[in-house]
């Protein structure tokens, strides 16, 4: 149970918005690689996510009663951020994005212009170049990027409505491997951003958002977890614990110890 | 003994299909069991909005892109 106070200090933070659309929640996750749709639905619920990333992909035409992911996702219900995945050149990004607005939810698009099939790490010419084009056409653009400084300024600069550094590669689960950069990140850029890719489990996406970052988009720690919607609750606490903890202030590092009990009114020898 | 009515043959997400010359690519839709709100067009590299798939006439060696949402992350 969430008690008052709690409810109240969360409730205190100030909304999550980009591009000027508000959201409820800090926590995005994805909808690909679960067990059943079922399972997805039930993971989905239980994160409290109301930004639910989706593909663009052909129909199959051999089998053309499978059902869409909208036949499970009420898009009433959900924001759906369509991404570019799989797309390897600006080009290809640029053609899913327009087809994914086309469906006709919104105007967003989770940028991905991939530079490495086995890292799958992102390529920061190629986005900029997207970007820059996305933008000019009206699109709200959250950029898919590495935890890179320059590449996340650059993308500012080209118009992004969010940046989204990686905390590693994706599907990867290895968490936060550079807390430096990604505070860094943060601390320069006026847009929000939010941490895409490699949070494995919980203390994770705490310690994620305790480097004061607006939110983190997820898929895969929660679609591959033996449970995935035990996973999706203890993420849900997690990046509300994770975020009231930077809003709280933590105290300061010190490499001696001070002692927490007084030091005077100790018996006598 | 009636001829048999022309047919075409496009490009449907990268397999080839022959169909009635003058299809349109609302009726390429029906035939194919989709319903239009359900997919997006792309005929020849340019989106085709729902409102003028009755209207757009698919031409022999047309490639048409179907598509829709599915799962990712």
């Amino acid at each position: 149970m969430t008690g008052t106070l709690e409810a109240a200090r969360l409730a205190d933070d100030a909304p999550f918005t980009i591009a000027g659309h508000a959201f409820r929640s800090r926590l995005m996750v994805g909808t690909g690689k679960y067990r059943s749709n079922a399972e997805m639905v039930a993971a989905i619920e239980a994160s409290g996510a109301d930004v639910v990333t989706v593909a663009v992909r052909r129909v199959n035409l051999d089998r053309t009663q499978e059902e869409g992911i909208l036949h499970h996702l009420d898009p009433k219900r959900f924001f759906l951020l369509a991404n570019t995945a799989g797309c390897y050149t600006a080009d290809e990004a640029i053609r899913y994005a327009r087809l994914a607005r086309e469906a006709g939810f919104n105007d967003f698009v989770k940028l991905e212009v991939i530079g490495d099939r086995e890292t799958l790490l992102p390529d920061a010419e190629g986005l900029l170049r997207a970007t820059r084009v996305l933008v000019q056409e009206g699109f709200k653009v959250l950029a898919y990027t590495n935890d890179d400084l320059i590449t996340a300024l650059r993308l500012e600069e080209a118009g992004a409505a969010a940046v989204m550094p990686l905390a590693s590669p994706i599907g990867s689960g290895l968490g936060l491997l550079n807390p430096y950069s990604i505070r860094t990140i943060k601390k320069r850029l006026s847009v929000p951003v939010i941490v895409d890719a490699g949070v494995g489990t919980a203390s994770d996406a705490c310690v994620t958002m305790e480097q004061g970052v607006d939110g983190i988009l997820m898929n895969t720690a929660l679609a591959e977890a033996a449970d995935p919607v035990a996973m999706a609750t203890a993420m849900r606490h997690a990046v509300e614990a994770g975020r009231l903890a930077w809003r709280a202030g933590r105290m300061p590092r010190r490499e001696v110890a001070v002692p927490s009990s007084p030091t005077t009114g100790m018996l006598g020898a | 003994m009636t001829a048999a009515a022309p047919t075409i043959t496009i490009t449907v997400n990268g397999e080839p299909k022959t169909f009635p010359a003058g299809l349109t690519l609302a009726d390429l839709l029906e035939r194919l069991g989709l319903r239009p709100d359900a997919v997006v067009v792309e005929h020849n590299r340019a989106i085709v909005r729902r409102a003028a798939l009755g209207a757009a006439t698919v031409q022999a060696g047309d490639e048409v892109e179907l598509v829709h949402f599915v799962g990712g992350g």
